[in-house]
C-alpha cells in the first residue's frame, strides 16, 4: 500500500505598509514614478548616510501584531542582515532578528474542515529592496531603487498549515485583517503582499518534520496553491526514490508549473546579523501601546455580529459586505446618510457586484462615494426617478462617481408627474393598440403590461409606472 | 597560535566579504586572522555572566521621523557617480542566470 | 604680521576687525601649501580656484553683516571621510577615487553656516583604518616635526596640516584615537567629543558606534570655538544627542581648584615610553599645583579594551563597507565574469591591505557560529568597560593619562607589525567604547624633539570640564612652539620625498622597493 504523506507548511508573508514615505528616509512610496525618481542618498546607500525610522511604520506593525494576538516587544531593535545583491544598495538590509516587534500570536482560519488556529511566530519590520530589470539587449540588469526602503512587515507563521486550502484561508484572513487596519492594500499581483512558502512532507503520523524548502515568486493565490501541490509531489517523489530533500530556496515558475533552486555557491546564506548601530532602540510604553490598542478598528467578526444586531439584512449580504473594508465602510457611511440599510445593501449586492464582476474590478477599487449612493436612493424614494432610470444613473455613478442628482437634472431624467401629459400619452397608446385593448377587455390581464410598456416607451422611460397603471385602468 | 585558520575558512570569509585574495594574500590573511583571534580570545578571561551586551552607550531611544515626504527627485545627482548607467538606472552584470 | 602664526580665534578677530580679509587669510594658507605640501602631503584634494571664490563670497557676507560667528572667514581643512557636496571625497581609498557626493556632511554644513572657509580634504588612513596615515592609497603624510616620521592617524592629514600651518584648524574623526593620537604626534590639540555631540551624517562610517567627528586645532581656545561650531542636534542622525550646553568657549577659564583628577595606574605600566611617562606626570603635577586634586587609582580592564574594540570596529566596518561594490559609485573592475566576480574584483582592487584585513576579521567574527563567542562577548566587555569608567567618574571629574605609548614612529615601522600598531591605541580606545569625550594636547617633547601628548578624559557630556583643565594647563605650560619646518624644506626634503614618498612619486604601478606604500602592499 502506498504510504500516506502529510504536508507541513509555514508561511513568510511580506506586506508593504501604506505609509506615504519610506521606512528610513523622506522619499515617497508612490507607485509608478520613473526609475530612481523616488530616491535619495539614504535609500540608494550613498556613503555616510544614515537611517531614521518612520514612526508610522512602527505603529502599523504594532497594530497588525495586536490584531494577530501577538505579544508586542516593548524594547525592540533593528539588525542588519548582510548579503550582496544589486537591489540591496547598502548590501545589508535593515531588518529585525533578535528583538522583532511582535511575537507569539495566532489567527483563526476557517476551511471546509472547520476552524483552526495558525500560530504567528513573529512579525518584524524591514526595508524593501529595489527592482531589477533584465535588459536583453545589453545582456545586463538595470537597478531601480524606487522601491528600495519601502516599509515592509514580515509575518512569519508557525508550520501549522497542512494544505493549500489552509494556506489560502490564512492569507485571506491576514489580508482582511490588514486591509481593515488600513495598514496595506495587500495586493498579491502588485506585490504589496508576497508569500514565501516553507514546505516539508513527512509520513503521516511521524513526529519529526521533514527537510523543508522555501518557495518564492508566488504572486497569486492560484500560484500559491499550484506551488504547494507541485512541491509536495516533488518532495514525495524524492523520498520515494530514496533521495534526500535538500534545504534550499526555490523559485516557482507558475507558467511551467515547476520550481528551480535559486542560489549559487556564491551565496553563503550566512547573513551575519548584528544590531544596527545607526538606529536606536524602540521603547513602546504601556501608555503608547494602550493608545494604539484603543485606536484599533472593529474587525470583521465583531462587525458581522453588530450588523446582525443593528441592520435587518440577510446573513449572506453581511458576509459579502464585510468581506472587504471598502464595502463595509461604504455600507455604513451610506446608511448613516440615508438610514435605509436594506436599500443600501441591495445596491451593493446587486448592481455593485454585477458591475465589479463585469469590469473585473476589486471592491477596493470602487470609486463612488457614500454621499452619491445615498443621493441616488433618495431620488428613488422620492419617486423622482423610476428603477430603470436609477440603474442607468448608477452605472454612470459607478464609473465616474457622478453626482446622481445633478446628472438626472442635466439629462432631464426625472419622472414626469404632470398627469395631463401622461393622460395624453396613455390615450394615444390606447388609440394605437386596439388589439391589446380588446384583449384586456376579454379578460387578458396581461395585456395591460404591454400597454404600460408602450406608455413608458412613449414617455422615454420617465413615467412613474404606478401612475401609468392607474391611468390605463381608468381610461380603459 | 591557538587559532588555526584553514584555507576553507579564508575561502568562505572571502565569499561573505566579497574579497578575492591572491595566494600570498591568503597566507597572510590566515596568519593575521589567527593572531588577532588569539588576541581577542583574551576576552574569554573575563566573566561576563549576566552582563547585558551593550550596543549603544547611551539610553537614547525612540528617534523617529514623521511620515511626510521631504525628498524630491535626485536621480541626476545620484546617478552621476555610477560606473555604468542606462535609462536612468544603475547598470550591473546580469543577475538572472 | 605673519598671519600663519595666528590661532583661528585670533585670525577671526582680525578678519572681523577688517585688519585682514578672508582672501588674505586664504592666501596665507596657500602660501604654506605651496611651500610645504610637496613634502608633507597633508591634502588629498585642494581646489584653489573654488576656495578663492568662496573666500570672496564669505567676505561679502561678512561685509553685509550676515556672518559674524567667532570663526567666520577662517580657513579650515576637512578630513577626506567627510562628504563635501561637489568635491571629491575619497576616504583615501582607490575605491572612492572619483566619488563626488551630492550632499555635505552635517559637520561640514555647520562649518559653512559659521562662515568658515574650507580649504580642502585631508589625507588619512584608508577608511580611517590605521594609526599612521600610511595606509592611504594616495601616499603617506609626513610629520612636520620630522619628515621621516609619521603624523599618526588616521586623521594624520588634518593634524599635520594644522601643525604645518597649511590651515588654521581642521576636522578629524576619531574611532579609536584617530584625532587624539595624530594631534599628539604633531604637537597640536585634538578632541573627541561625547558620542552623539557632532552629527555623523555624511561621515563615511568605519565603526558607527564608535565614530565621532571632532576638532584639530592649534590651541585649546580654538578647540572650544570649533567644537561650538560643530556640535548640533541633527534629525538625520538617530544617534545625535540634543544638548543645551554647547557654549563650550564659556568654559575657557584658568581654574582647576578642587577639580578631582584620577590617574589610572594601569596607564603607566610596561610599554609606556619613559620620556612620555615623565612628561605626562609633569603635566599632572602642574595641574596639581594649580589646585586640582590629583591621585592615582586602578581603572581596571585596560588591556581588554583593545581586543573588544577591534572585534566591534571590524564587525561594524565589514558591514559598513559592503556598500562599496562597484554599482552605485566608486571603482568597478574592468574585467570580470558575472556579478559576484565583479563584486570580488572591484573590492579587491579598490581596498588596500589593512582595510581588507579588517573586513575579513569583521566578517568572520559575525559569521554563523562565531557571533556569540566574539561579537556578543565584545559587547559585554564594552558594558564592563563603561561600568569601570562610571565607577571612576563617581570619584573623579577627569582622568589623566598619555595619548600614546610613544611619540611618532618612523615611516614604515608600524605597518610591518599590525598587532604592535593596534597596541599603540591602548590609551585612546576605551574612550570610544564608553562614548566619552577626551582631549589631547601637547605636554612636552622627547629627546628627538618629537611632541608628546597629554590626554584628559571626561565623563559623558563633560567637555567643559575637559576644556577648563586643558586651558588651565596650556596657560601654565606656555607656548609650545611650531615645528622647525624651515630647515626641513630644503634639498634634504626633496631627497626624502624621492626616497620614501608614496605612490604619487613612484607611480604606484609596480612594486617599488624604495616606496613606503609599495613595501606596505608587498608585505
Amino acid at each position: 500500500m502506498a504510504k500516506q504523506y502529510e504536508t507541513v507548511i509555514g508561511l513568510e508573508v511580506h506586506v508593504e505598509l501604506a505609509t506615504k514615505t519610506k521606512i528610513f528616509c523622506g522619499c515617497s512610496t508612490a507607485f509608478g514614478g520613473a526609475p530612481n525618481t523616488h530616491t535619495c542618498p539614504v535609500c540608494t546607500g550613498m556613503p555616510g548616510t544614515l537611517p531614521v525610522l518612520n514612526k508610522k511604520v512602527l505603529e502599523y506593525a504594532i497594530a497588525v501584531g495586536l490584531a494577530a494576538n501577538c505579544t508586542i516587544t516593548q524594547y525592540c531593535k533593528f539588525d542588519r542582515k548582510n548579503y550582496f545583491y544589486p537591489d540591496n544598495p547598502q548590501n545589508y538590509q535593515i531588518s529585525q532578528l533578535y528583538l522583532p516587534i511582535c511575537r507569539n500570536g495566532s489567527v483563526e482560519i476557517e476551511t471546509e474542515a472547520g476552524k483552526k488556529q495558525v500560530g504567528i511566530h513573529e512579525i518584524h519590520m524591514e526595508e524593501d529592496a529595489g527592482k531589477l530589470i533584465h535588459d536583453e539587449w545589453e545582456d545586463c540588469s538595470l537597478v531601480d531603487y524606487n522601491r528600495s526602503g519601502v516599509p515592509l512587515i514580515e509575518i512569519v507563521s508557525e508550520p501549522d498549515m497542512r494544505s493549500a486550502e489552509e494556506v489560502i484561508a490564512y492569507l485571506e484572513k491576514l489580508r482582511m485583517m490588514i486591509q481593515y487596519l488600513g495598514a496595506s492594500d495587500c495586493k498579491l499581483q502588485e506585490g504589496s503582499m508576497r508569500a514565501d512558502v516553507n514546505l516539508s512532507v513527512r509520513e503521516a503520523g511521524a513526529a519529526e518534520f521533514g527537510t523543508r524548502t522555501e518557495m518564492k515568486n508566488l504572486n497569486s493565490f492560484r500560484a500559491i496553491a499550484n506551488a504547494v501541490e507541485g512541491e509536495r509531489e516533488r518532495q514525495i517523489e524524492l523520498i520515494e526514490s530514496g533521495q534526500k530533500v535538500v534545504q534550499e530556496t526555490r523559485r516557482w515558475d507558475d507558467g511551467k508549473g515547476e520550481s528551480y533552486p535559486m542560489r549559487s555557491k556564491e551565496d553563503a546564506q550566512d547573513y551575519r546579523y548584528f544590531p544596527d548601530p545607526d538606529l536606536v532602540p524602540v521603547v513602546v510604553s504601556d501608555e503608547w501601546l494602550a493608545e494604539i490598542k484603543a485606536a484599533q478598528p472593529e474587525f470583521r467578526p465583531e462587525k458581522m455580529a453588530r450588523y446582525k444586531k443593528e441592520y435587518d439584512i440577510p446573513d449572506y449580504d453581511i458576509e459579502i459586505i464585510t468581506g472587504t473594508k471598502r464595502m463595509a465602510d461604504l455600507f455604513e457611511e451610506t446608511v448613516k446618510l440615508c438610514g435605509q440599510p436594506k436599500k443600501v445593501s441591495n445596491w451593493l449586492m446587486v448592481e455593485t457586484l454585477r458591475l465589479l464582476k463585469e469590469k473585473e474590478m476589486d471592491p477596493e477599487e470602487i470609486r463612488f462615494s457614500p454621499e452619491h449612493l445615498a443621493g441616488l436612493i433618495k431620488l428613488t424614494d422620492e419617486k423622482a426617478i423610476n428603477s430603470t432610470v436609477a440603474k442607468e444613473v448608477f452605472e454612470v455613478m459607478f464609473e465616474n462617481d457622478t453626482d446622481p442628482e445633478k446628472y438626472v437634472e442635466e439629462k432631464g431624467l426625472k419622472t414626469v408627474k404632470d398627469e395631463g401629459a401622461l393622460r395624453k400619452a396613455v390615450e394615444e397608446v390606447i388609440a394605437a393598440n386596439p388589439k391589446s385593448v380588446e384583449d384586456y377587455h376579454n379578460g387578458k390581464e396581461k395585456a395591460i403590461g404591454f400597454l404600460v410598456g408602450q406608455t413608458m416607451k412613449a414617455m422615454k422611460g420617465k413615467a412613474d409606472p404606478g401612475m401609468v397603471n392607474r391611468l390605463l385602468k381608468e381610461l380603459l | 597560535m591557538a587559532n588555526i585558520i584553514s584555507d576553507e575558512t579564508i575561502e568562505y570569509v572571502g565569499i561573505l566579504a566579497k574579497l578575492e585574495l591572491s595566494g600570498e594574500e591568503k597566507e597572510a590573511a590566515k596568519k593575521d586572522m589567527g593572531r588577532m583571534l588569539d588576541y581577542i580570545d583574551q576576552l574569554g578571561e573575563l566573566d561576563t555572566e549576566g552582563v547585558e551586551p551593550m550596543s549603544h552607550v547611551f539610553a537614547v531611544q525612540n528617534v523617529f521621523r514623521e511620515d511626510a515626504v521631504t525628498n524630491g527627485d535626485m536621480r541626476e545627482e545620484l546617478l552621476k557617480n555610477a560606473p555604468a548607467e542606462k535609462d536612468g538606472m544603475f547598470m550591473v552584470p546580469r543577475t538572472f542566470e | 604680521m605673519d598671519l600663519r602664526k595666528l590661532t583661528a580665534v585670533e585670525l577671526a578677530a582680525k578678519i572681523k576687525a577688517k585688519e585682514v580679509t578672508v582672501a588674505q587669510a586664504a592666501q596665507a594658507v596657500f602660501d604654506c601649501i605651496g611651500e610645504r605640501e610637496k613634502l608633507y602631503h597633508c591634502y588629498v584634494t585642494v581646489d584653489k580656484e573654488a576656495v578663492l571664490r568662496k573666500a570672496e563670497e564669505i567676505q561679502q557676507k561678512m561685509d553685509r553683516g550676515e556672518l559674524d560667528g567667532p570663526l567666520a572667514g577662517v580657513p579650515v581643512a576637512v578630513k577626506d571621510n567627510l562628504c563635501t557636496e561637489g568635491m571629491r571625497t575619497t576616504c583615501s581609498s582607490k575605491i572612492l577615487e572619483n566619488f563626488i557626493p551630492a550632499y555635505s556632511a552635517e559637520a561640514v554644513r555647520n562649518l559653512e553656516k559659521a562662515g568658515m572657509l574650507m580649504i580642502g580634504k585631508t589625507n588619512m588612513d584608508e577608511f580611517a583604518m590605521g594609526s599612521t596615515t600610511e595606509t592611504s592609497a594616495f601616499g603617506v603624510t609626513r610629520n612636520p616635526w620630522d619628515a621621516k616620521r609619521v603624523p599618526g592617524g588616521s586623521s594624520g592629514g588634518s593634524a599635520a596640516a594644522v601643525a604645518a600651518e597649511e590651515c588654521f584648524a581642521a576636522l578629524g574623526s576619531d574611532t579609536g584615537g584617530s584625532i587624539r593620537q595624530p594631534a599628539s604626534f604633531c604637537g597640536v590639540v585634538g578632541m573627541k567629543p561625547t558620542y552623539g555631540t557632532v552629527s555623523r551624517y555624511g561621515l563615511i562610517a568605519y565603526g558607527s558606534s564608535l565614530d565621532q567627528i571632532g576638532p584639530v586645532t592649534k590651541d585649546v581656545a580654538d578647540c572650544a570655538a570649533l567644537l561650538e561650531v560643530l556640535a548640533s542636534h541633527d534629525e538625520k542622525d538617530s544617534t545625535s544627542v540634543r544638548r543645551e550646553d554647547t557654549d563650550f568657549t564659556s568654559a575657557l577659564a584658568e581654574d582647576v581648584k578642587g577639580m578631582r583628577i584620577g590617574i589610572p595606574r594601569d596607564y603607566f605600566g610596561d610599554g609606556l615610553d619613559a620620556e612620555v611617562k615623565e612628561a605626562v606626570r609633569k603635566a599632572a603635577g602642574i595641574l596639581g599645583e594649580k589646585g586640582a586634586v590629583v591621585e592615582e587609582f586602578d581603572l581596571s580592564l585596560v588591556n581588554y579594551a583593545i581586543p573588544a574594540y577591534y572585534t566591534i570596529a571590524a564587525a561594524e566596518a565589514s558591514s559598513n563597507l559592503e556598500r562599496f561594490d562597484g554599482i552605485k559609485y566608486g571603482h568597478r573592475a574592468k574585467e570580470y565574469q558575472g556579478l559576484h566576480n565583479m563584486y570580488k574584483k572591484s573590492r579587491s582592487e579598490g581596498f588596500g591591505a589593512e582595510v581588507k584585513r579588517r573586513i575579513m576579521l569583521g566578517s568572520f567574527v559575525l559569521s554563523s557560529g562565531y557571533y556569540d563567542a566574539y561579537y556578543l562577548k565584545a559587547l559585554k566587555v564594552k558594558a564592563l568597560i563603561k561600568k569601570a569608567f562610571d565607577d571612576a567618574f563617581a570619584k573623579y571629574d577627569l582622568i589623566l593619562g598619555p595619548v600614546a605609548p610613544t611619540t611618532a614612529p618612523k615611516l614604515g615601522e608600524s605597518l610591518a607589525d599590525p598587532m604592535k600598531m593596534y597596541l599603540g591605541d591602548i590609551y585612546t580606545i576605551s574612550v570610544n567604547l564608553a562614548g566619552l569625550p577626551a582631549i589631547s594636547l601637547p605636554c612636552g617633547k622627547d629627546g628627538a624633539g618629537m611632541p608628546i601628548g597629554l590626554q584628559l578624559i571626561g565623563d559623558c557630556f563633560q567637555e567643559k570640564a575637559l576644556l577648563r583643565a586643558a586651558y588651565t594647563y596650556e596657560k601654565a605650560r606656555g607656548n609650545f612652539g611650531t615645528p622647525p619646518m624651515e630647515e626641513k624644506t630644503g634639498k634634504e626634503a626633496a631627497a626624502l620625498s624621492l626616497q620614501e614618498a608614496g605612490h604619487q612619486t613612484c607611480g604606484g604601478a609596480s612594486a617599488n622597493v624604495g616606496c613606503v606604500k609599495c613595501s606596505t602592499e608587498m608585505r
